[in-house]
């Protein structure tokens, strides 16, 4: 019979409308209120329409989700470092980058000349960056990260739009915030909440203070020397162990860049 | 008499090596190995090329030319050449052959009398690398407009913005100088015209000037019919800012009264000549522009890629190929988005034939926590970026999961496993009967679609049509099957195909692979939770990200929803170890499907035009690059 495939076809229109309307009265006005109803609707139980009532809801972005990078560093009121950059300025973002959005300043010390693990300054460019995420999935220190804010539209776009350090930093508590599950398995991968350096600086420093301890203790075994002269070789070996240390970790970060790029040679 | 019918039979089926041997019986002076470091298959000497180009789809049985890339050797041997795969419908591994022209004055004979699907991809080496086709009979630009300045994948040729030839560019660190590209250039000093371009000609607006080298030779012309109707002979312009176009095409259609006499397809209007920029990138750089080029599909076009260039880093001494964990994610996503993809295409088929919307969004519903998967996944909903060299990017995390960031955002929290089961086992099948139930009886969609847009078997096979739009016409040949990659041999499905090549058999085939679809993603499911925690990289380690690549060429393809894609990458080495593919092709299945695009319409009117190319299902950021 001509005309039943129209008719059933409307069939489905008909249920569509329906379920649309049929939710409103299962949820009796609460459908856009509460939480729990939001994960319904807009999961696989859902049944009629999708819609989102932007901007008075939106969906929350899960946590791999990337936009715009932003750099890590150290949170207002840590112990050692507060507000230190986790940024070493190895440079790998800025060359894994495909569209060549990232530009870096290498940090210098003005007296040597050398450089030192801190970008002096850094830019992304928002509107060449393609939210590929090579930036954060290949950077050795877990400095740099995709964001999860993506309302970023300006009115300017000439002058808006290239984030400089500041605007990109954020402290490493809002990473923890935004993505916990994948902040705890990369703290798990270095060994820590804190940034590589400082728990190689820890460890190292921990290994010299069990050092300086058993020697002491040693030296108190064999009263071999009066106290007074035991505290300044303490002193002294407290402050050679801080010397080592230091050179240890320069040596260490030198180490890790070094085959860093090695295993990209090969 | 029998024992030559056995013979030639034999020969249409035998394996690469033996039909390399029947050429250089036939054809000894044209013939040569290709012998260079990591290449493989034959040269053939260009004076003879069509010759035995013919001998090979008629008495090789090699009837399906895939793809056919130019290569500029500037610098290496002072060479172009032509690579060409052609494949046997009835499957196997492909003979590639090559014809190699010196620079200047290139010239290499078309191979559109043997196979026609040669059409586009010659007017593209035309365009993009300035070798001339002499037997061609359309040699025109077809990416870039006349007014181009140059051939832009010749080696020696630099873009307004150029910076340096390789990334990473210099600029970038240690000493980040940072500026806009704009203040390098500032507008109107970078556009550079040929010599022989006469200006004032861009002033002129008449209608002769917009058809001007379509070799259509009418505007307005009354026909005498004799005894019948009077009709005009008209030029219709439609695109490419069109609706129905799916993004910026045109089509220039010569109408005899309403009936379409001749369709001339214009485009290039989204072109940013994404092999040029590939060429410029790293290898792995170029994994997120892959995205972007069928964006419909981005999980597949990244294993594409990742298959090419996996096949020359096999040649390497510490290659490890892809887990099975990693596999069976790969499989799992490429599946999928292949049930987005005929969604998406049979949702706005129906648009295109006026039911404005509705089935549409009812279509792309189920889409919608399709994509919510990929984003909890790989991070983005369609930008996936997701395969990597040797793996993937990351496993499925244990739980899709949100953390609420913005003012007013609310969040979700599912299982992964619970979400994919119950997407897989319920939510789609439904929603593939309900479309089923919805189109396919209804009369207005059949009367509309059955019979139109007709394309033969014989001519789907020659114009190279491949994917849905092939398989409508009646030929199995289904890269998964044909040419094995991934897991695909060990797991069970049928290669869905239906023989009216019609607009209604090309929407019926794309809801059987939507079915097979789920069969597949049905047994991926407890693969899925046998290798739970297997490494997703050889080794368990990060992928380096400036893999080294052995010198050599390779060529991967993929069943992509809309059709073949194949990748042909080549790699050429330097002092410093290669970091950038010398040659990076893509064989774009929306951009050569149109190749017969002007034969289906042909006959049939111009609410049909849209009707025919919504069935071929094209993505303008894979046809233009």
């Amino acid at each position: 019979m001509y005309g039943v495939g129209i008719l059933k076809g409307l069939g489905v229109t008909i249920k569509h409308f329906i379920d649309t309307y049929v939710d409103d009265i299962r949820y009796a006005g609460r459908k856009y209120m509460r939480q729990e109803n939001f994960e319904v609707r807009q999961g696989l139980k859902a049944q009629g329409a999708f819609t989102v009532q932007y901007p008075e809801e939106k969906i929350a972005v899960p946590e791999r989700f990337r936009f715009v990078p932003f750099l890590i560093v150290d949170d207002a009121d840590h112990p050692e470092r507060p507000g230190h950059d986790w940024c070493t300025s190895c440079g790998i973002c800025a060359k894994v980058c495909p569209p060549q959005c990232i530009w870096i300043v290498r940090g210098e010390n003005p007296q040597t000349g050398r450089p030192i693990p801190e970008p002096e300054a850094f830019f992304i460019d928002i509107d060449i960056c393609m939210n590929c995420g090579y930036c954060s999935e290949f950077c050795p220190f877990d400095a740099i990260k995709m964001d999860h804010d993506y309302e970023l539209a300006s009115y300017d776009r000439t002058g808006a739009h290239i984030h400089d350090k500041q605007k990109l930093s954020k402290p490493f508590s809002y990473w923890r915030t935004i993505a916990p599950t994948t902040a705890a398995e990369e703290a798990e991968a270095r060994g820590g909440w804190e940034h590589t350096d400082v728990i190689k600086e820890r460890k190292k420093a921990e290994a010299a203070a069990a050092k300086a301890a058993k020697a002491a203790a040693q030296a108190e075994q064999a009263e071999a020397a009066p106290e007074a002269e035991a505290q300044s070789e303490q002193d002294a070996e407290a402050a050679k162990a801080e010397r080592l240390r230091k050179r240890e970790a320069a040596l260490a970060r030198n180490r890790a860049r070094k085959e860093q790029e090695n295993q990209n040679d090969e | 008499m029998a024992d030559q019918t056995i013979n030639s039979e034999a020969l249409k089926t035998g394996d690469i090596s033996a039909a390399v041997d029947y050429l250089k019986a036939q054809y000894p002076d044209a013939i040569s190995d290709d012998t260079r470091e990591g290449y493989n298959g034959i040269i053939i000497a260009r004076d003879q090329l069509v010759e035995v180009a013919r001998a090979m789809r008629d008495d090789l049985g090699f009837d399906y030319l895939s793809n056919a890339a130019a290569v500029d050797y500037l610098g290496i041997e002072d060479s172009m050449e032509m690579v060409y795969h052609a494949y046997r419908t009835s499957g196997g591994a492909a003979l590639a052959f090559k014809a190699q022209t010196p620079r200047a004055q290139a010239e290499i004979p078309s191979l559109i009398e043997v196979w026609p699907g040669a059409d586009f991809q010659e007017r593209e080496a035309y365009d993009l690398h300035g070798i001339a086709f002499p037997g061609h009979p359309n040699l025109r630009r077809i990416l870039l407009w006349d007014g181009f300045d140059g051939h832009p994948l010749r080696k020696d040729w630099q873009e307004a913005y150029y910076e340096e030839d390789h990334k990473p560019f210099e600029s970038r660190w240690p000493k980040g100088f940072v500026r806009r590209a704009e203040e390098l250039n500032i507008y109107g000093k970078n556009v550079k015209y040929p010599a022989d371009l006469d200006l004032n000609s861009l002033a002129d607006t008449s209608e002769e000037s917009v058809y001007a080298n379509m070799g259509l030779g009418v505007d307005v012309q009354q026909l005498d019919n004799g005894d019948e109707l009077q009709t005009d002979k008209l030029v219709v312009n439609l695109g490419p800012h069109h609706p129905s176009t799916h993004g910026v095409f045109r089509m220039v259609v010569t109408l005899n009264g309403e009936t379409v006499e001749k369709l001339e397809p214009v485009m290039g209007y989204l072109h940013r000549n994404h092999e040029k920029i590939g060429e410029r990138n790293a290898w792995l750089h170029n994994m997120p522009f892959t995205d972007r080029l069928d964006y419909i599909s981005s999980m597949s076009n990244n294993l594409g890629y990742a298959l090419a260039v996996e096949q020359l880093l096999a040649r390497g001494a510490r290659y490890q190929p892809p887990t099975y964990r990693a596999e069976v994610v790969r499989v799992l996503m490429v599946e999928l988005t292949r049930i987005v993809n005929h969604f998406w295409a049979i949702g706005f088929l129906l648009n295109d034939l006026g039911a404005f919307f509705t089935p549409a969004l009812y279509a792309i519903n189920e889409r919608e926590l399709i994509l919510d998967f990929f984003e909890a996944v790989a991070g983005s909903r369609m930008m996936c970026n997701y395969m990597r060299f040797g793996g993937i990017y990351k496993d499925l995390p244990e739980r899709i999961h949100a953390v609420a960031n913005l003012v007013n955002d609310k969040m979700r929290d599912y299982d992964t496993m619970d979400y994919l089961v119950e997407l897989i086992n319920e939510r789609i099948p439904r929603a593939v009967d309900q479309l089923d139930q919805y189109l396919t009886d209804s009369e207005i969609i059949r009367a509309r679609t059955i019979g139109v847009g007709y394309l033969p078997k014989e001519m789907a096979i020659a114009y190279s049509a491949a994917g849905p739009l092939l398989r409508a016409s009646g030929v199995s040949y289904d890269v998964r099957r044909a040419d094995p990659y991934s897991i695909y041999p060990e797991l069970d499905f049928d290669v869905a195909v239906r023989y009216n090549g019609d607009i209604y058999d090309r929407y019926l085939i794309r809801l059987d692979e939507m079915r097979e679809s789920l069969r597949i993603l049905r047994q991926l499911l407890p693969r899925l939770e046998v290798t739970h925690g297997e490494p997703i990289m050889p080794g368990g380690k990060q992928g380096p990200y400036m893999p080294r690549v052995p010198i050599g060429e390779s060529y991967g393809h993929v069943e992509n929803p809309k059709g073949e894609l194949g990748y042909y990458v080549v790699s050429a080495g330097d002092a410093k170890g290669t970091q950038n593919p010398w040659r990076y092709h893509v064989r774009a299945p929306s951009f050569i499907n149109l190749t017969a695009l002007g034969q289906m319409c042909r006959g049939h009117k111009v609410a049909d035009i849209v009707a025919i190319l919504g069935s071929i299902d094209i993505v303008l950021g894979e046809t233009d690059r």
